[in-house]
């Protein structure tokens, strides 16, 4: 049993996947950046998340909550510091760690879902504060942007000046289009190794343990919460990157980025992708957002052309059903895969495709027990 | 009261009430370095509440408990365990989800590591000392070769044995037993007997409560018998065995006490 060399093998076929997207990509009509960016952010926001619900099986409710806080923070960044994305990444880290070490220090005093309702009412005030009291932090509805007139005393101290619309940049290389895409694509690829250290690390097995016997491991000598805290702690760094990272390849940052759908859609890549798993989070993230892509883009007139080919009124009913599930209707469709998934393949897309592993290997042996499972710790 | 320099646990005056009822009244007891301490009675005598009175998850009404000169009433369970006092339960309290290997292997963190640390960036796979350590246990007990199975998906008897694997591996100065060989075959108890005979031997303390008299005059030094929440007798063995108020309490003289 070579465990390091499996895990050697995984994070550089990890890489090589995230590197060649553009051409793997490409035939399916998602081989650009802007998409391809997302991918890579949302796929480390679900990493991370996978940190605290799937290994220690607290499930959070409000990590929407730490994803703006680190785009907030990136942005101000830009707007006082510098343009360079280093600061603002390394800024929005360290500034939602803070908050999820306060909010998860509070949360963590109770477990299971009063735990959850505990963070979601945590995201949900900070949600509802970025509209009303912290608007001069804010900006509100109208999101946080850059302005020419901006001062950025970094970049004023070594003479850096601006033509036109300020974007972030690297060294003084614009992050947009591929360029974004790879700089992304570098935090993705270290989030996931990363991630894939803590759960080959003793630390690791403990918030497995904590998830499997939390009564056990006190009796056992730990102090469990510690444990869960940090587990907290760096699922919402994790998160603060990835807001971090959306507001270098846009910067923009506005309130509704920390709304409980954005918490919900998280947990739902991660259930989707599979629980505790380390790919399926990432294959959850890019599979609903290459979805909504797709489907939150069609509209009547293209329904309307894609059934031209059925009878006159078969064609109008095909048209009138299907837009319930596409346009502004496609989180009715994300709902129903969902719900699928979950009563037929608890655990995930990555359990599917173990179960497709063990048919074609040797047919007729005994499926091994899932790992993952979906409900949070007592 | 007066505590001699050998006593390492010593459950002092103790009152459990919950609600009207006396759970345990006026306990003293104490365990000796070294001693397997037997503690016996009919059910609902008030064997594990005492048990989860030393070990903290209880907290008595009154009284305390005293293990190696620190008190361990109002101290949490981690707090507990890391004096260095481990617990088999009555029902496994394993980690079901993990291989039986990594279920011996945790608690030697919390021994070696204490009771938080943060050990990220290190391999499971440089714990090569551990490892070996579990494996050797689990070789004592009879499990090496389900190491990797799911602890989940072992037997009762099984699982009571990989749980005290779990609590060897910490080398702790007093070992709790509620009933260990419950649900057990007789030959899974003879085993298990040979077993804790062994550890005996190397001069661990002991404290179990146990229904199977062949378990308890198989391994106990001292028995102390406890009956409607009140320790009514307490001696050697043999003195226990011929004792009449414990024959009346604990069998309703319907049987004698003795070893099958």
């Amino acid at each position: 049993m070579s465990s390091s060399r499996n895990d050697l093998l995984l994070s550089v076929g990890f890489a090589l996947v995230v590197l060649a997207m553009p051409i793997w990509l490409a035939p399916f009509g998602a081989g650009y950046p802007d998409l391809l960016q997302r991918f890579m952010i949302y796929g480390i926001f679900a990493v991370g998340f996978n940190i605290l619900f799937g290994l220690t099986g607290y499930l959070s409710f409000g990590h929407a909550a730490f994803f703006g806080v680190g785009s907030y923070t990136a942005v101000w960044s830009f707007k006082l510091l510098s343009l360079d994305a280093f600061p603002a990444l390394i800024l929005a880290v360290i500034v939602s760690g803070l908050f999820a070490l306060v909010i998860g220090y509070l949360s963590l005093r109770r477990s299971g879902i009063y735990f959850s309702i505990l963070t979601l009412a945590f995201a949900q005030m900070s949600y509802n504060l970025a509209y009303s009291v912290l608007t001069p932090i804010t900006n509100g509805e109208t999101g946080l942007q850059l302005t020419l007139r901006d001062p950025r005393v970094l970049d004023a101290i070594t003479g850096q000046t601006y033509v036109g619309q300020p974007v972030p940049t690297l060294l003084g290389q614009q992050l947009s289009g591929y360029a974004g895409f790879y700089f992304c694509a570098f935090f993705l690829i270290v989030a996931f190794v990363l991630a894939q250290r803590i759960a080959g690390s003793p630390f690791g097995m403990m918030l497995k343990a904590i998830k499997s016997n939390q009564t056990r491991m006190q009796f056992t000598g730990f102090n469990t919460r510690p444990y869960a805290l940090s587990a907290f702690l760096i699922s919402g760094m994790y998160a603060g990157l990835a807001g971090a990272l959306l507001a270098v390849t846009d910067p923009l940052a506005g309130a509704e980025r920390m709304q409980w759908t954005a918490s919900g859609e998280v947990v739902l890549m991660t259930i989707l992708g599979g629980v505790g798993t380390l790919v399926g989070p990432v294959i959850g993230a890019w599979l609903i957002k290459y979805f909504e892509n797709i489907l939150s883009a069609l509209n009547d007139q293209i329904l309307v052309r894609f059934y031209s080919f059925l009878p006159e009124g078969v064609s109008e009913l095909a048209v009138k059903v299907t837009s319930k599930f596409v346009g502004d209707g496609w989180f009715l469709t994300l709902g129903l895969v969902f719900v699928l998934v979950v009563i037929f393949l608890p655990g995930g897309i990555m359990e599917g495709v173990r179960r497709l592993a063990n048919l074609f290997r040797r047919p007729g042996a005994p499926t091994p027990r899932p790992t993952a499972h979906v409900q949070p710790a007592e | 009261m007066t505590t001699t320099p050998n006593v390492v646990l010593h459950v002092a005056d103790v009152h459990k009430r919950f609600g009207g009822l006396h759970a345990l009244s006026d306990i003293d007891l104490q365990v000796i370095e070294g001693e397997t301490h037997a503690i016996i009675g009919p059910n609902g005598a008030g064997k594990s509440t005492l048990l989860n009175v030393i070990i903290g998850k209880l907290a008595p009404t009154s009284g305390q408990v005293v293990f190696d000169g620190a008190v361990l009433t109002g101290r949490k369970p981690h707090q507990i365990n890391q004096l260095g006092i481990a617990r088999v339960f009555q029902t496994p309290e394993i980690f079901a989800d993990l291989s039986v290997l990594h279920n011996v292997m945790i608690p030697a963190f919390a021994k070696r590591d204490g009771a938080f640390q943060v050990n990220m960036l290190r391999g499971l796979g440089s714990e090569s000392a551990i490892r070996r350590e579990a494996e050797e246990l689990l070789a004592d007990v009879g499990l090496y070769e389900r190491r990797d199975s799911h602890a989940g998906a072992l037997s009762r008897g099984d699982k009571r044995r990989m749980e005290l694997a779990m609590c060897l591996i910490q080398h702790p100065r007093l070992l709790l037993l509620d009933e260990p060989t419950a649900g057990m075959s007789r030959h899974d108890t003879n085993t298990t007997i040979e077993l804790l005979q062994k550890i005996k031997a190397r001069g661990m303390t002991k404290v179990i409560i146990e229904h199977d008299m062949h378990v308890v005059f198989s391994l106990a030094d001292k028995i102390s018998v406890l009956s409607g929440g009140k320790i009514i007798a307490e001696g050697l063995p043999d003195a226990i065995r011929g004792n009449e108020k414990v024959q009346e309490a604990y069998l309703g003289g319907a049987h004698r006490l003795e070893a099958h």
